[in-house]
């Protein structure tokens, strides 16, 4: 994580060369023709008395199937570039409980640098990057560091509340009698871990189970989900070789070798993916591991600034950061509606249509789930009923849709995922020239998140 | 062969032109690939039950689906989201005329489910909601079962309830399938099972999750989820890809293994034969019929099972106890239900007095209906007890997996506990359980009258005071209404709604929207002293004391009135009652009636009282109560208290079945006079209070319908003979004495 975060100091610093200049001049042009042909409700989001807000540059590593903990070794930094570190984790080590401030300190920054933790399940890196967005339009801050972190290879295992009691008792204990009575009280259940669930606390569901029931309330198939997963690898792929995914920065595995890509990206064919048996409701599900995303290990980060600051300190922003909305629902039955919620309320807010937006950058969490997303956006009954609208919201166009593969293919850190959503959705503004962009999550709890992205002008 | 597909084309053909001549209403088919999907409807109910018309179209349906040669499989599934079949329709058993009838009702549907069960082509049951009696039945029929996971999906064979059997090859089935012990409890005990539960027995094979909003309601969705699955499933079957048999796991072969011995089946028959014995004093024949039949079937082979089924199911359907406890199935049904309409308001905050027994009780079952709970005491330990009393009622259901530790947590935050009466202004509804004085209870009405809004109702609950002396305080006497509880809450079903002259009808209302909510089974009653429950039980317990003066035991006391079918003895009733409550509702009603209440000398339990035996709750009373110990003994110090007030036994009425007579003639007499009197609107109301309230058996089926069956020229007879004796206690009452004179009249047609 260290490591990344040098790197987005260090991406961000270089001046880009003339080519690049050049190359994304021309880009521009033809995103500002296209503009013209569109017709775009509003030409920009900036608004008088609010403060433009910047994404100077993101990173991440590679998101990897089996990983490491050795993300802080790396040191050797310019420390007083920014005014506040700010990181998002889901399942904690109780050791690092504030992950941000040690990741901080590790990766060498100035310790007068304060630096906090926040989670919000899968959401917990947005919530990073909108706290920064915070600080700064609140003038505390200028620049902020913001990321998410996960290391699902080594979370943490806790003893069974029975030893734990037995435990947290024996240090009361005051006489050996009492020592050796609770000792010779530990049995066999004691003495069995507990890992931490990835079930929800409310309903005791897991988030796999609810999918599958998600995809049935609303009809999707197994080979739409199967077709949907393999899109996302093909893209995801495509996307790679290409060399498009500029985010991700190599990073050395200590004891291994260097890993420069991620290494969940698999296309395989329908009928391969048909073979798979459901894994959450069996037999007769229609999730499974092929058209679910998969947790890794994994880091992301983005360095934030206020327009004024990082041009004066000679940064080329990449985007602005406008409005975001945070959801929530019913966390049996909408678990991961997320998106559905956030997308209209957050187009509401930025006063722009669906049709405005040129980039949509949604979190697969299944495949599943993003059918059953599309689907409700675009039902009239569920926009009446459910989000009290007239009519429905209307679905993404599938061509602008998590075009460089997504959480299925490239992986799901829970609290990284939501950094590298942003990025993308700056680069591929970049890229294809377009003007606003999308991102939504959903995340545990039937929360959920969503933020409207503007292109910086090239 | 080709016979019986050249018969099955014709079949097809002359059963189309019948559906153009008469469209079914209850039973329709579709047909979806190779699939037959059989949806059941009964338009005129809410709910499913295997009636005469949905029988006859079930067996037209069948017979296409059996001749279409385009269908494979079949599924069967309800119209009804939370009903798949609740059950055979009790008024078809009820219009028999003789047991032959219902002898030949239970042939038939052994015969349709017969069919069923060897049907060539497969047939899954997709079960969401209630899957009871018949409705079971008919689904353990079916080669294939899936059930929703809903809280509504229930599976179960409560015939016993009702008096009768699962008539229809439920006997001889459910033994195969889930083994003796498991059917044998699944039929005498009449309990619902839930899916879960259901999948685990081997009841049904799988389970389907309720699916939450999507492009439809969660209701319509979750149907056509299940259709879907199902029909997934029949095709499975179909292609051998999906076994109907479960693979026994060691543990159920070793059950089979030690089944597989007569001896131990034969250990089993006993075992359950006495515990049922036991309970329930060979009053109800249902359950005896019941291992009858099971017996027959395992031993002797399906022949003489199915027989020994249809005809016991027959002479059941004819005795006075299933007449009794249907009848008070009915009526259960009947007081579930608000006769007065909808109130103006519903209750969404409701205010408690006092966090004892009673208070806590009601918070208890009102806090997990999502009604916002303030629960008031004047001591903080008080408080702290009644609450925890709340805590520890919800804490049970977790343990017991009704609810998970976070519902109850949710549910907890909806209780607010406090000393004063700040909360009050927000409140629809207060009820007070405070001490039963009548100074405390006007100085409580006018402390909550000065701090509620215009709309709050004020209920009391009080066992005997009257509810138009607590009204005289209030200034809006409309808004008062009674409600009586009975200990404990969350256990007794019956409420007792007390109106007087001046509460208004949409007070009724609201109280009584309340009750259902709580899940409570209503009666409403006129005012007066002891409303209708207090004061049937009080002549019955001034009895009872007389009883004990002419030296009867505690103990034998007891086991007369529990022979006789109330579930709990005289004496353990009062002990649980309280003996102070006992004698200061004794004092009460004394007064108010006059020596018809007499009998037993008040100062007994006076006495009783001085010395601190005030029943279960003080530790000591008849009998002496220790924590942790089941068996209880009968209080030694109770001898010198009855010595000093003995009374010498007449021989001509104390014999044993006269002392029964003289305890149950007294709580009927005064029955009939509160109906006689106006307190009761109906006898109906009568039998479901005094049953659900106060435990009158339910093999009698209340005292209403005891007059009906025993005779009421017989009881006055027997009433008489007592009158002779101790006087006006035993006068029958006129409208008694009606009955006696005219055997055409009865309470219930």
């Amino acid at each position: 994580m260290a490591s990344m975060l040098l790197n987005t100091m260090r991406a961000g610093s270089v001046s880009p060369s003339w080519a690049v200049r050049l190359g994304a001049r021309s880009l521009s042009t033809t995103a500002q023709l296209h503009a013209q042909v569109q017709t775009k409700s509003k030409k920009t989001l900036s608004r008088p008395g609010v403060k433009n807000i910047v994404l100077v540059e993101g990173v991440r590593t590679p998101f990897l199937l089996s990983g490491t903990t050795g993300l802080l070794q790396r040191t050797g930094l310019s420390k007083d570039a920014v005014d506040y570190i700010i990181y998002g984790t889901v399942i904690q080590e109780v050791k690092t409980s504030n992950v941000a401030r040690e990741a901080s300190l590790g990766a060498g920054f100035s310790d007068k640098i304060p630096s906090h933790t926040v989670t919000m399940a899968c959401i917990s890196s947005n919530v990073a990057m909108t706290s920064a967005v915070g600080l700064i339009a609140a003038g505390q801050c200028d620049s902020v560091v913001a990321g998410g972190v996960e290391f699902m290879s080594d979370v943490p295992i806790r003893h069974s509340r029975k030893m734990r009691k037995t435990m947290l008792s024996l240090n009361k204990a005051k006489t050996l009698g009492q020592r050796l009575s609770l000792i010779g009280s530990i049995r066999m259940a004691h003495l069995s871990p507990e890992l931490p669930a990835v079930a929800e606390f409310s309903t005791a569901e897991s988030m796999g189970h609810s999918a599958d029931r998600l995809a049935a309330a609303f009809g999707v198939s197994r080979v739409e989900q199967d077709e949907f997963a393999l899109r996302s690898h093909t893209l995801a792929k495509s996307a790679q070789d290409a060399g498009l995914l500029k985010d991700v920065i190599s990073f050395k595995v200590p004891g291994r070798d260097i890993v420069s890509k991620d290494n969940g990206i698999r296309p395989s064919s329908m009928e391969q993916m048909g073979r798979l048996k459901a894994a959450f409701i069996k037999p007769h599900g229609t999730v499974t591991a092929a058209n679910s995303s998969f947790l890794t290990d994994g880091a992301s980060a983005v360095l934030v600034m206020s327009e004024e600051k990082a041009l004066a300190m000679g940064y080329k922003p990449k985007a602005y950061l406008r409005d975001f909305v945070y959801v929530s629902q019913d966390p049996k039955d909408q678990l991961l509606l997320g998106p559905t919620y956030g997308t209209p309320k957050v187009l509401e807010r930025a006063g722009l249509a669906m049709s405005d937006i040129d980039v949509f950058e949604f979190h697969e969490a299944f495949a599943g789930q993003i059918m059953a997303n599309l689907k409700a956006m675009d039902s009239d009954w569920f926009g009446q009923t459910y989000l009290g609208r007239k009519s429905k919201v209307g679905a993404p166009p599938m061509e602008k849709f998590n075009l460089w593969g997504g959480s299925l293919s490239l992986g799901h850190p829970f609290g990284a995922t939501g950094c590298r959503l942003v990025t993308t959705v700056a680069h591929r503004l970049q890229k294809e020239g377009g003007q606003y962009g999308l991102v939504a999550a959903c995340a545990a709890g039937g929360q959920g998140h969503a933020m409207v992205i503007e292109a910086y002008p090239q | 062969m080709a016979g019986v597909r050249a018969l099955g084309v014709l079949s097809r053909f002359t059963s189309r032109r019948y559906a153009l001549y008469s469209a079914r209403t209850h039973v329709n088919y579709e047909v979806k690939g190779d699939v037959a999907v059989v949806r059941i409807n009964d338009p005129n109910s809410k709910v499913n039950t295997l009636s005469v018309q949905m029988q006859k179209e079930m067996a037209e349906v069948m017979d296409e689906v059996w001749a279409n040669n385009a269908v494979q499989s079949a599924v069967l599934i309800s119209s009804k989201p939370g009903c798949f079949i609740a059950g055979a329709d009790i008024n078809m058993i009820q219009g028999c005329n003789n047991a032959e009838e219902v002898t030949t009702l239970s042939k038939e549907g052994q015969k349709m489910f017969e069919r069923i069960e060897k049907s060539p082509k497969p047939i899954v049951a997709a079960i969401n909601g209630s899957c009871l009696g018949g409705g079971l039945e008919f689904a353990i029929a079916c080669q294939y079962r899936i059930a929703t996971k809903s809280k509504k999906t229930v599976l179960g064979t409560p015939e016993v309830m009702l008096g009768l059997l699962p008539g229809a090859g439920g006997t001889q089935r459910l033994p195969k399938m889930v083994g003796l012990p498991n059917a044998f409890d699944m039929m005498l005990t009449g309990r619902n099972i839930r899916a879960d539960k259901a999948k685990k027995m081997g009841l049904v094979h799988q389970l389907v999750d309720p699916l939450g909003p999507g492009l439809k309601s969660p209701e319509e969705r979750t149907m056509d989820y299940l259709e879907e699955v199902a029909i997934e499933y029949a095709r499975g079957i179909v292609s051998k890809k999906i076994p109907i048999h479960k693979v026994k796991g060691s543990m159920e072969k070793i059950q089979d293994y030690v089944m597989s011995f007569g001896l131990v089946r034969n250990q089993i028959y006993n075992t359950v034969q006495s515990k049922v014995m036991k309970q329930s004093k060979g009053l109800y024949p249902a359950p005896l019929k019941i291992i009858e039949c099971v017996k027959a079937g395992v031993e002797q082979g399906p022949v003489a099972g199915y027989l020994a089924e249809s005809q016991n199911f027959g002479q059941l359907a004819k005795t006075s106890e299933s007449a009794a406890l249907i009848g008070l199935y009915q009526g259960q049904v009947a007081c579930k239900k608000n006769r007065f309409g909808t109130p103006q308001r519903e209750v969404k905050t409701l205010a408690i007095l006092g966090a004892g027994l009673m208070g806590a009780g009601i918070a208890q079952v009102t806090v997990d209906k999502g009604v916002h709970t303030v629960l008031k005491d004047t001591t903080v330990s008080g408080l702290a007890r009644g609450e925890q009393q709340v805590y520890k009622g919800l804490n049970d259901k977790t343990k017991k997996k009704n609810i998970t530790s976070f519902q109850r947590d949710s549910i907890l935050s909806n209780l607010t506990g406090q000393l004063d009466y700040s909360n009050f202004a927000k409140a629809d509804m207060v009820i007070e359980a405070v001490f039963e004085d009548i100074n405390i209870k006007h100085a409580v009405l006018k402390e909550v009258e000065a701090v509620v809004s215009p709309h709050c109702i004020f209920a009391t609950n009080t066992s005997a005071l009257p509810i138009k002396d607590i009204a005289a305080a209030s200034k809006r006497p409309d808004k008062v209404i009674g409600m009586h509880y009975f200990s404990p809450v969350d256990k007794m079903q019956l409420l007792e709604i007390i109106t007087t002259d001046k509460t208004s009808k949409d007070t009724t209302a609201s109280a009584v929207a309340v009750g259902l909510k709580q899940g409570k089974v209503i009666i409403v009653v006129r005012d007066g002293p002891g409303f209708y429950t207090t004061r049937c039980l009080a002549p019955m317990l001034a009895e009872a004391v007389r009883v004990l003066q002419e030296g009867v035991d505690p103990k034998k006391l007891d086991a007369l009135t529990t022979s006789f079918g109330f579930p709990v003895g005289a004496a353990t009733l009062a002990d649980e009652v309280g003996i102070d409550v006992a004698a200061h509702v004794a004092e009460d009603l004394g007064k108010a009636f006059g020596s018809r209440f007499g009998g037993g000398n008040v100062e007994v339990l006076k006495t009783m009282v001085d010395l601190g035996f005030k029943g279960r709750k003080s530790g000591k009373g008849c009998y002496i109560y220790q924590p942790g110990l089941k068996t209880k003994e009968v209080n030694p110090d109770i001898g010198n208290v009855l010595e000093k007030f003995r009374m010498k036994p007449n021989p001509a009425v104390s014999s044993d079945s006269d002392v029964q007579y003289r305890l149950v003639s007294r709580f009927v007499n005064e029955a009939v006079l509160c109906l006689q009197e106006g307190i009761l609107i109906n006898p109906l109301e009568g039998d479901i209070g005094a049953v659900f309230g106060l435990g009158f058996p339910p093999c009698l089926g209340g005292p209403f319908r005891f007059v009906d069956s025993f005779g009421a020229d017989k009881l006055v007879e027997k009433m008489r003979q007592y009158e002779a004796v101790y006087g006006n206690q035993f006068t029958p009452c006129q409208l008694l004495l009606d009955h006696a004179k005219d055997s055409t009249k009865r309470f219930h047609m």
